[in-house]
């Protein structure tokens, strides 16, 4: 029993410590600050970056990685990690631009199933099989990715334009307008409920608290008679299906079922939740600073673009991998310094 | 002074290299039979098997792949017996690669030296991706950062600064004498295989008889109790992350001198993933405390293999790395089963 009483209660008594608390809450919201300072910035310095044009783009493209950010979260939170969404996503958009002229909904179903599929594969064999996340979700990285170039034929499908399903790439428009703004695009709803459903659910139901109780101490929380492994099996789906969904939104913004895309993504999305905040051993995160993190990482690129055409500086695209370390460079390094626990001794990261 | 055996996990690593250490474990049993089995199935049933030592580019697969991938894959063995991970190997790879002909193809004055030239071309890359891996090192000691996030900056940025190094060129050089570290040959055994074998051993050997070797394993093991018995677990942690650098280097030095040019967009591509799968099929555990090194170089083999063969029998690639992830799924679950 002398394993339950971790530095996790140390840390929770600790946690009373106000002054402690408020640092915690500045590296919470510290994302939030610089998201902030960064569009106060760019809407200074660049003419075009307020425009309604500009925040939806950013906003649209930058969905799809948030959908992939909040399954991630929920991931992360209970101590594991997810690799495959990235080619998940490849995988769902083929499946999409295949399904596609058979309408809407079919093709959601295909991408949910899809999504179910990997998902369960996934989860069970972290939550049962005991296999390492970190293993299990690499193997489906390859698996899934050979599954997409397989369906595709090693080309980019082209999603049948004339099906209802390209009303996903459209905007939805209300019926009146709200500062001048008549519609917002259709992802952008789709990211929002999500948001907004995963927020619900981490602080609002029993399943959120599990969450962070496996993620905080697996030993104990199995030991107060959480169903772990459920729980674990869950997050894992959860992730998925989210990630097949984006996938369906990519492949209805590009008019493409692009295998070969998605490389990479899932380090963003995990890029993403770690500057929003949320730790990666677990326990302890928040849906809506990753959120934030997505934005944040996404504004960067945006911002990249906007230097470039202003022509003063070129930024080759060499450099903006160069900058988008760098920039998650200063931000680990930033969070480690304003809190005391990031980096637990001894503890697994995966 | 507190007595390291009961920190370290084993007590094996008192004794001397032995061929039976191996084979310890039923663990390992699995892989060397599916070793032996494809081996088996290769020479009966591919023409020309042992000689397919010079396939052509378009298959991507080539049993002296092998050797990059099992130089990565040792260091990061360490790595990982320090419960860390490294994501940056490939990066490295491309920067080491990239570096690489800058020096040796230069004319200024002390390198047109060819002597000098290959020579510094060989050494500066490996101290470059050595300081980046102390970089790395300083990351996860010094800022206590996760492993995994901390080598993500590298893993994000490195092959930017590779390709940056190398203005996003190509660059072919033919008939120096560096391309002998990827075609040359001592008595008919490639060299990279040489080189291959040479950092195995010596890994393997630091890891059973040293007492750095010792400190790796117990920082892996019980990183809080090494550290009260009075082990430098920094130290040794910001060395293991030098020493996977230094290797990484290495392997993209090979793989540039094999392909006589250096891609900063394509060498080391996928280069930690397949270290990270080699090492797991090798059996290293994730939690740290353990360096199979020699399982490591078992696991990369059967990886390579299995493409290999695959390939060979015009399975079309996409369903080999189907076959693949489940291969390596199905090894791992296995080593679970028997640890636990």
């Amino acid at each position: 029993m002398a394993g339950i009483v971790s530095s996790k209660g140390e840390r929770s008594a600790w946690l009373a410590n106000s002054f402690v608390r408020s640092r915690l809450l500045m590296q919470r919201q510290g994302a939030l600050l610089m998201l902030v300072l960064l569009i106060l910035f760019a809407s200074l310095r660049y003419d075009g970056f307020l425009t309604a044009f500009n925040i939806f783009h950013l906003l649209s493209y930058n969905s799809l990685f948030g959908l992939i950010a909040l399954g991630m979260t929920f991931v992360i939170m209970t101590g594991g990690i997810d690799l495959s969404v990235g080619s998940l996503v490849a995988l769902s958009s083929v499946v999409a631009a295949r399904v596609s002229p058979h309408g809407l909904l079919l093709t959601l179903a295909a991408c949910l199933g899809v999504g179910l599929g990997v998902g369960i594969i996934n989860g069970w064999a972290i939550a049962w099989l005991k296999i390492p996340p970190f293993i299990t979700t690499l193997a489906m990285l390859l698996a899934a990715r050979g599954l997409a170039l397989l369906l595709s034929n090693n080309a980019s499908i082209v999603v049948d334009t004339t099906s209802d399903f390209n009303v996903l790439a459209n905007n939805f428009t209300f019926g009146f307008d709200i500062l001048g703004i008549g519609a917002i695009p259709i992802a952008v709803v789709i990211l929002i409920i999500a948001y907004a459903v995963g927020a619900i659910v981490l602080n609002f139901t029993r399943f959120g608290r599990h969450v962070l109780a496996v993620g905080g101490n697996e030993e104990a929380a199995r030991l107060m008679g959480l169903p772990v492994e459920r729980i674990q099996f869950t997050v894992y789906v959860m992730s998925s299906v989210l990630a097949a969904l984006a996938g369906a939104l990519l492949a209805a913004q590009t008019f493409n079922g692009l295998p070969t895309e998605g490389v990479g993504w899932e380090l963003t999305a995990i890029a993403a939740v770690v500057v929003g905040g949320t730790l990666l051993s677990g326990g302890m995160g928040s849906v809506l600073t990753s959120l934030v993190g997505v934005l944040l990482l996404g504004l960067i690129f945006n911002i990249l673009n906007f230097e470039n055409g202003r022509g003063l500086i070129s930024i080759t695209s060499f450099w903006q991998s160069v900058i988008r370390g760098a920039f998650l460079l200063v931000v680990i390094i930033l969070q480690s310094r304003l809190t005391r626990t990031r980096g637990k001794v001894g503890q697994t990261p995966l | 002074m507190a007595n390291l055996n009961h920190v370290a996990p084993q007590q094996h690593m008192l004794r001397r290299f032995s061929l039976p250490r191996l084979l310890r474990g039923g663990q390992t049993y699995g892989v060397v039979g599916t070793l032996v089995a494809l081996i088996v199935y290769n020479l009966v049933s591919t023409p020309r098997f042992l000689t397919f030592d010079g396939l052509t580019e378009a298959v991507n697969v080539n049993l002296l792949q092998v050797a990059p991938i099992a130089i990565v894959a040792t260091g990061m063995t360490l790595v990982i017996a320090t419960g860390g991970i490294d994501l940056s190997v490939g990066s490295l790879m491309a920067i080491a690669g990239a570096v690489a002909p800058l020096v040796f193809l230069s004319t200024l004055p002390l390198l047109s030296n060819p002597f000098i030239g290959i020579t510094m071309g060989i050494i500066v890359p490996l101290l470059i991706a050595g300081l980046f891996g102390l970089f790395n090192g300083f990351l996860v000691t010094t800022f206590r950062i996760q492993p995994i996030i901390a080598t993500l900056v590298l893993f994000i940025a490195g092959r930017g600064i590779a390709q940056v190094i190398s203005n996003g060129n190509i660059q072919v050089f033919r008939g120096s004498n560096f391309v002998l570290l990827g075609s040359g040959r001592i008595l008919n055994i490639p060299v990279q295989v040489l080189v291959m074998l040479i950092v195995i051993i010596v890994v393997a050997w630091v890891v059973r008889t040293t007492t750095f070797g010792r400190y790796l394993l117990a920082t892996g093991g019980n990183e809080a109790a090494s550290r009260l018995a009075g082990i430098p677990t920094d130290r040794v942690k910001r060395t293991v992350y030098v020493i996977s650098g230094v290797l990484a280097g290495l392997a993209g030095l090979i793989i540039v001198a094999i392909n006589s040019s250096s891609d900063a967009s394509n060498v080391g591509l996928n280069g930690e993933l397949d270290a990270i799968a080699a090492v797991a099929v090798g059996g290293t555990p994730f939690t740290g405390g353990q360096a199979r090194v020699w399982g490591t170089l078992l696991g990369a083999l059967l990886i390579q293999l299995i493409r290999f063969t695959l390939v060979t029998k015009d399975i079309p690639l996409p369903v080999a790395q189907i076959i693949n992830a489940a291969i390596i799924l199905f090894v791992v679950y296995l080593q679970r089963e028997r640890k636990s």
